[in-house]
């Protein structure tokens, strides 16, 4: 469905997107993961055929968003990051007119947003201006409006950034109804969580370049122990106790705020601690995650 | 969830279509305009007591009141040899289908580009930046065309002017109206953000524009160092067609040719550099 090779964007001197190569195909969830300014709504952007390329090739539905913009964004469903809706306008109108730039009959449109209202549970905010929506039902919103051509691929950028935990795990109920329907999605998101919850299988990038291609379990797997032991010694002691537990475990991080011990058995290592006579503030040990992941392969954590 | 309601029947690459984009490609201007008139039906009460206010009070105030001033030292048929509100009219309604017509190119473009970004949802679509200039324009030019006639009704009910020259001056107001509009879209999509930039618009463009126009007296009376604003300014082009042709008011053939060309002209450049920067923003 989608295959970029060395696709690169420069916005004048500075490379945004830098040579990155990466195929998704169809009924597949494919991720973009990366801490902010990696890239990944500029790459967005490329495969919605909305921004051109610098360089590099790009093929959505087998066809070059350069030459053929009009006729592959007729295929595509578009989430963008920053919502756009008239605030002005009823809820049922913004589908409506979203659905009219298709060119879509009123006839088709009728029964249409009858559907997607109830897929994003927002029937009974048909006649309510989107101004008095909240930020999570704007963002259900603008999920279905980018399904009302009904897309081949839908393309997510940063769905749940923003909304509380519980209007995010509504969202991703929704995103999970439409992997099981078969529908392509492009989700990016620097929530390591969502990844894991939505994606088939990822790129993680940092700086515009791809650090590590997957499946979540995989890349866990590979870059990361089984288990993670999160000891806390207070942020001025942090430093020093890291230093004389270094020699615990697989690898250690040493944050500002908390020491990550990795290793097979995360207990374990909490035991060896007490018995050298340290006492950390708090201890929890937990599975590793694409978290652990991205710390791993760029010294940094994802969100900051 | 799609294929019971599919309407499509055409293929692309093997799978049903439910977009027919022959017609999308030619109706795309038509989708965005019809977007904006919905939009502008959201303000249709403010759109109608601003579209009927207007006129009446420009009718009591100035030309009533001023009028039975200049007709009372000019004689009835002071200037141009017409009563004063017959030599107005053609000003009043060039103005105010300016003012119609543009703000329904500055206000969208602000919106889609930095208000509501709505813009980049339509660019999302198949739709290409041309359509949404064109959608915008075609948007512009109804507003433009339905307050021109609503002032018309007024002004005939005032007997400032007859039935027989609503044709040619509804001609010289809305062509006027529509070219001044296609100048400030080009001007509107170099706008950043939203820093009261319309406002110094309004108080520094416009107003001197209906002021030094040959609105209210003609332009040779000004002083020549002022006169050059009539000349820049489309009120004028628009105000002297108007004349002419509703009522007779002399101007000689050249002259004629110079306004309809003017107006041409920022017409044609208006929508070639709006074309070019929308272009630009919305393929970034
Ligand atoms: N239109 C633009 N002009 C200039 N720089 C841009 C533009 N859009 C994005 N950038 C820059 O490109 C980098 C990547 O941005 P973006 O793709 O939005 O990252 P992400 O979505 O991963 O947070 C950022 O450093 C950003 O400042
Ligand atoms: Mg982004």
């Amino acid at each position: 469905m989608i295959v970029a090779k060395g696709l690169t964007k420069k916005y004048e001197d500075f490379v945004a997107v830098d040579g990155i190569t990466f195929s998704v195909k169809r009924g597949e969830s494919f991720g973009l993961l990366g801490p902010n300014g990696a890239g990944k709504s500029t790459t967005m952007r490329m495969i919605a055929s909305t921004s051109q390329r610098t360089s590099g090739d790009l093929t959505i539905l087998g066809k070059d968003p350069n030459k053929f913009g009009p006729e592959i964004r007729a295929h595509l469903g578009v989430v963008p990051q920053q919502d756009s809706h008239d605030r002005e306008l009823k809820t049922w109108e913004n589908l409506y007119i979203y659905g009219r730039y298709f060119g879509l009959s009123r006839k088709f449109l009728k029964a249409k947003i009858v559907e997607l209202l109830e897929f994003a549970q927002l029937t009974d905010k048909r006649d309510t201006k989107v101004s008095a929506l909240s930020g999570g039902m704007q963002r259900r919103l603008t999920i279905a409006r980018g399904m009302v051509n009904e897309p081949e691929i839908l393309m997510l950028d940063e769905p749940t950034t923003g909304l509380d935990p519980q209007a995010r795990h509504i969202l991703w109920d929704r995103l999970f109804r439409l992997k099981e329907e078969g529908v392509t999605l492009v989700i990016t998101t620097h929530y390591m969580d969502e990844a894991e919850q939505l994606c088939d299988r990822l790129i993680v990038m940092d700086k515009g370049k791809i650090m590590a291609e997957g499946a979540p379990a995989e890349l866990i797997k590979k870059y990361s122990s089984k288990e993670v032991l999160e000891v806390r010694f207070g942020s001025k002691n942090n430093a020093e106790a890291g230093q004389k537990i270094a020699h615990l475990g697989d690898r250690i991080e040493t944050l500002p705020d908390r020491i990550l011990v990795y290793s097979e058995d995360g207990e374990k290592i909490l035991k060896q601690i007490h018995k050298m006579g340290l006492e950390p503030q708090t201890s929890l040990v937990r599975r590793s995650s694409l978290e652990d992941v991205f710390l791993r392969l760029t010294g940094r954590t994802l969100v900051d | 969830m799609s294929a019971q309601i599919s309407e499509a029947k055409l293929t692309w690459q093997g799978s049903t279509k439910l977009i027919d984009l022959n017609k999308v490609r030619l109706w795309g201007p038509w989708f965005v305009a019809e977007y904006r008139l919905r939009n502008m039906s959201k303000w249709m009460w403010a759109l109608i007591a601003f579209g009927l206010g207007n006129p009446l009070l420009y009718l009591m105030s100035v030309g009533i009141g001023i009028g039975a001033l200049v007709n009372k030292n000019l004689g009835p048929n002071g200037i141009d040899g017409v009563g004063y509100l017959t030599f107005l009219a053609p000003a009043l309604l060039a103005t105010a289908a300016i003012q119609a017509a543009m703000d329904e190119t500055t206000f969208p473009t602000l919106q889609g580009f930095v208000w509501d970004r709505s813009f980049f949802s339509m660019i999302a679509t198949q739709l290409r930046s041309r359509d949404i200039v064109g959608g915008i324009m075609i948007a512009s030019a109804i507003r433009c065309i339905v307050n021109t006639v609503f002032y018309e009704l007024v002004l005939l009910a005032f007997g400032a002017i007859t039935l027989e020259s609503i044709p040619v001056l509804s001609f010289s107001a809305i062509f006027a109206g529509i070219a001044f509009a296609c100048v400030m879209l080009a001007v509107s999509s170099y706008v950043e953000e939203d820093d009261g930039f319309f406002a110094l618009v309004g108080r520094f463009i416009i107003a001197p524009m209906f002021m030094f126009s040959g609105t209210f007296y003609p332009l040779t009376s000004l002083p020549i160092y002022l006169q050059w604003i009539g000349w820049i300014s489309p009120v004028w082009h628009s105000t002297d067609i108007g004349r002419n042709l509703s009522y007779g008011h002399a101007v000689e053939p050249w002259l004629m040719f110079v306004h309809f060309a003017y107006l041409a002209a920022i017409m044609v450049a208006g929508l070639l550099v709006a074309n070019r920067k929308f272009g630009m923003r919305l393929n970034k």
